[in-house]
């Protein structure tokens, strides 16, 4: 450990008009250390990153970079002061080779030649170096996430990082890949590169971080080395009063199956099939989790239960009707049955963002003849519709006029959980419904599913995390390239076991480990998911 | 939800009035540019649209075809839809409103007559619209290329059936018959002669009235029922419109039929209101004004009826303009016009980032956080 920081950021300020996005932030990282900043969603923790990277600039403060003053008016510049940046979506264009990725923007000269055979040396003397391997000439669309992780970093030492910034790194991560990931981290700092790592995974902090910073409302408010803290105190930290960790829930009341799929088989357009042979039931008064890596058929599960995508072959029984290939029920059907879907993406489907808060509360529900008086809409009544979610649920702020988009995440979540919980359906299905969401809302919403559940109601979640699908479900099943791959009692479940599962009998550290010896074995493993 | 307000006023009156302006600055240094004193024009322009009866006739009569050919095009905009094909819509619109005048025995009343013929238009202009709407809902053929290729079959059909089948006997203009006097949209001087006021005769007709209705309307449906709810929905997020239980291949037929039906709408001031017979090319270059029209009107209808009086000015003011002073030509219209459609179309968001920076600075909710979720 040496004197100098390899980022000290002093009284650094930032304003977006009214709000204070980073007021007098102060960061000293040591260089060659792990050091996580953990916050809630609008913390300023991005923004902070942001003004490091580039992106943005500061209003007033300072950065030194390695010892030297800095100010950066675009990324560039942090690249070459020495910063690199994986994102929590990769910038990787997909059909290129893993080689062509790295160099992408960095050819050195018009002709490719020279500059490919220059990258190729020296990637592979990073690859040693820090046992980063990855095939070089393979595509990335045949990578898994994981490998496609590992390219991003590669890219952002090949343009010279001594400072890695990861946004939410394992966020589409199996356990095991995880654990590599922080292998890999473990190397690079043994080299005296620095790490940075921005989560909202305390236990990750708590695992691999040499130091953790807390923001709370655009200021830092604790710095900690973390063996001298523990999670309960992070947390606490981050929303500024005591939170619970665990559910507290009574054991299930189950009853009669209100669902029940058989063979389910989904294909996409391409014909590829998402969802293979799946049968479950789904019972009154119990939480049936879903767990699995992100893309390996939850999206295609929900949306063919609730309809919207069709089914290939086999059968859903839902609330005493049937349906099938042949036979579909569409989603205002199923709606009108008593069945509520609260999607995984509330942008791309949850709710309409150019639309006022009030539009998007009816958003499934604009036939309902509550709100309509003979051609009419009523706007009254759909405001006052919407008044009355947002009071069910503490939606802030509590306008109905307020255009979606404008409301924070965890806000806009919540008036889309009102809008299909309050009209008490029988049937729930709920994906990611914490995803992006700060850790207040989070107990909130936890609570609201499991008073659902003892409300009699059928409800199945399916979430990427598996600390929410833990505590949260009764039952869970695990879904791995399309299968289910799992069946397991919530009470049994363990971590270790859930991310066997996931990661289905293709151990996924299988192919990693062959790969340190031999480059070419780098292929994907047939079936393994790719996409995110 | 301040800035927010601010944003809306910015999109929805500075930014096209800054448009406009800048259109207005290009054009005087074209004049100048060919020798012709700006202010003069501009002066001969404002007389000629407003400076007397008759020429304010004229311009309210222009007027009246870019408010239905703008709604045209807003409705299909809603939907996420860009209707092209206001053009052939109206052309053929002309021949329904033309078809069911002649079917109908010429002695009946004009409270038969005018309904008629406007429901004929209605039904011609969304017929029009329907097939390219059923092509994109059913086939994926794209709505631009079908739209912009229907106006060019409208045309084609309409030289045809002018020529050979509805030309007025032992004439070699294509033009059909006069309709009976029954079919005659009422003219305004008419109508205020009646009513004992004297204005100068011009080609204003009531089919002013049934334009401003028809915003009406359009406001009604598409803020104010579940079905216009449906249509912009499914225009701002078809993923989530669908998760809603909105059928999108209903919603492309439908608002493609009533997009078409207003475009149609365009003949009855045309025909029934001042020809009072099918004749060639009415309809030209209303549809594409409206599409203009309604980008400067941000596809809302007090937004159109506003842009549509502006391009009636261009079309009155125009002709007058090329008229009076030597030097002009008729072309001039389109130069201007075009440099409309340049600035408040093509270039429209061109002042945008500037004017936000200056007018609404960006807060926290916009902040990177924020978005990241």
């Amino acid at each position: 450990m040496t004197d100098t920081f390899a980022i000290e950021l002093t009284d650094i300020e930032k304003r977006f008009g009214a709000v204070h996005a980073n007021n007098k932030v102060c960061l000293q990282i040591k260089q060659g250390n792990i050091h996580g900043i953990v916050g809630e969603n609008g913390a300023g923790k991005s923004t902070l990153m942001s003004i490091l990277y580039g992106f943005y600039q500061a209003d007033a403060g300072r950065i030194d970079v390695l010892g030297q003053a800095c100010t950066f008016t675009d990324s560039h510049q942090a690249i070459a002061a020495g910063i690199g940046m994986v994102h929590q979506h990769f910038m990787l264009v997909e059909n290129f080779t893993v080689l062509e990725n790295v160099i992408l923007g960095s050819e050195g000269g018009a002709l490719l030649a020279n500059g490919i055979a220059a990258a190729r040396t020296e990637l592979m003397r990073l690859g040693d170096e820090y046992g980063l391997k990855v095939n070089l000439d393979a595509t990335i669309d045949t990578l898994s996430v994981g490998l496609q992780q590992r390219v991003e970093i590669l890219k952002a030492l090949y343009k010279g990082a001594k400072i890695l910034i990861l946004d939410e790194p394992t966020g589409v991560l199996t356990p095991q890949e995880t654990e590599e990931l922080f292998r890999i981290f473990g190397a690079l700092k043994q080299q005296g590169v620095t790490i940075v790592l921005i989560t909202h995974k305390l236990r990750e902090i708590m695992s691999i971080t040499d130091q953790v910073s807390v923001m709370r409302a655009g200021q830092m408010v604790a710095h900690r080395d973390t063996q001298k803290t523990s999670r309960e105190e992070l947390a606490e930290l981050m929303v500024g009063r005591k939170v619970l960790l665990q559910v507290h829930k009574n054991p299930a009341n189950v009853r009669a199956p209100l669902m029940k799929v058989k063979r389910l088989t989904v294909a996409d357009r391409q014909g590829v099939e998402r969802l293979k042979d799946v049968s479950f039931e789904l019972r009154a008064g119990e939480v049936l989790g879903v767990a699995g890596v992100s893309g390996n058929g939850q999206t295609e599960l929900l949306e063919a239960l609730s309809g919207i995508v069709p089914m290939t072959s086999g059968s859903i029984e839902v609330l005493g009707f049937e349906m099938d290939a042949k036979h579909p029920l569409t989603p205002d059907r199923l709606r009108q049955l008593g069945l509520a879907h609260v999607p995984e993406d509330r942008h791309r489907m949850g709710l309409i963002t150019d639309f006022s808060a009030s539009e998007s509360a009816l958003l499934g529900y604009h036939t309902d003849p509550q709100i309509n008086s003979g051609v009419w809409l009523s706007n009254s009544k759909v405001e006052a519709n919407c008044q009355a979610l947002m009071q069910a649920f503490d939606v802030r702020p509590a306008d109905p006029t307020l255009k979606s988009a404008n409301f924070s995440g965890g806000n806009q979540q919540k008036l889309i959980l009102a809008r299909e919980m309050e009209r008490n359906p029988e049937v729930l299905l709920i994906g990611q419904p914490t995803r992006g969401v700060d850790i207040g809302a989070i107990e909130f919403i936890h609570q609201r599913i499991i008073d659902m559940r003892d409300a009699g109601k059928a409800v199945l979640l399916v979430s990427v995390e598996l600390d929410e699908i833990m505590s949260v479900s009764d039952r869970i099943i695990v879904l791995c390239d399309g299968e289910i791959s799992g069946r397991i009692n919530a009470d049994d479940a363990d971590e270790r076991t859930l991310g066997m599962m996931m990661a289905n009998a293709l151990d996924p550290l299988d192919p990693l480990q062959n790969m340190d010896n031999d480059q070419a074995s780098a292929k994907p493993v047939a079936g393994q998911e790719t996409q995110v | 939800m301040k800035r927010d307000t601010r944003i809306a006023w910015i999109n929805r009156l500075v930014l096209p009035l800054l448009n406009i302006l800048t259109a207005f600055v290009v054009t005087a240094v074209v004049f100048w540019l060919i020798d012709v004193n700006p202010i003069e024009a501009a002066k001969v322009l404002l007389y000629g649209a407003f400076g007397y009866e008759e020429g304010i006739g004229y311009t309210i009569y222009y007027t009246t075809n870019f408010i239905f050919t703008g709604l045209a095009v807003a409705v299909a905009f809603h939907a996420g839809l860009f209707n092209i094909g206001g053009e052939g819509q109206a052309y053929v619109g002309g021949l329904g409103a033309g078809l069911a005048i002649f079917m109908l025995d010429p002695t009946l009343g004009a409270w038969l007559f005018i309904p008629a013929s406007i429901i004929g238009a209605l039904l011609f202009g969304a017929l029009w619209a329907l097939i390219p709407a059923y092509l994109q809902a059913y086939r994926g053929s794209h709505i631009v290329i079908t739209t912009i290729m229907f106006n060019f079959l409208a045309a084609s059909l309409m030289v045809y059936l002018m020529v050979h089948v509805l030309r007025e006997t032992g004439q070699m203009t294509p033009q059909s018959e006069l309709f009976p006097t029954n079919a005659w949209m009422p003219f305004v001087h008419d109508v205020a002669a009646a009513l004992g006021y004297s204005i100068e005769a011009s080609p204003l007709n009531l089919s002013v009235l049934l334009a401003l209705f028809c915003a009406l309307l359009v406001w009604l449906f598409l803020w104010h029922t579940r079905w216009g709810y449906a249509i912009r929905a499914t225009g701002k997020n078809g993923t989530a419109a669908v998760y809603a239980g909105i059928k999108p291949k209903r919603i492309i037929i439908v608002a493609m039929c009533i997009s078409g039906a207003l475009a149609g709408l365009v003949s009855v001031n045309e025909l029934v209101g001042y020809q009072h017979r099918l004749i060639m090319d009415f309809h030209l270059g209303y549809g594409f004004g409206g599409i203009a029209v309604a980008l400067m009107g941000r596809n809302h209808p007090i937004g159109i009826i506003v842009a549509a009086l502006l391009f009636g000015t261009l079309y009155q003011g125009g002709a007058e303009l090329a008229f009076e002073m030597s030097g002009i030509s008729r072309d001039i219209v389109v130069v201007m016009q075009g440099l409309v459609i340049l600035f408040c179309g093509a270039l429209e968001y061109m002042y945008r980032p500037w004017l936000i920076r200056r007018l609404a600075p960006v807060k926290a909710q916009q902040a990177p956080e924020g978005a990241s979720t």
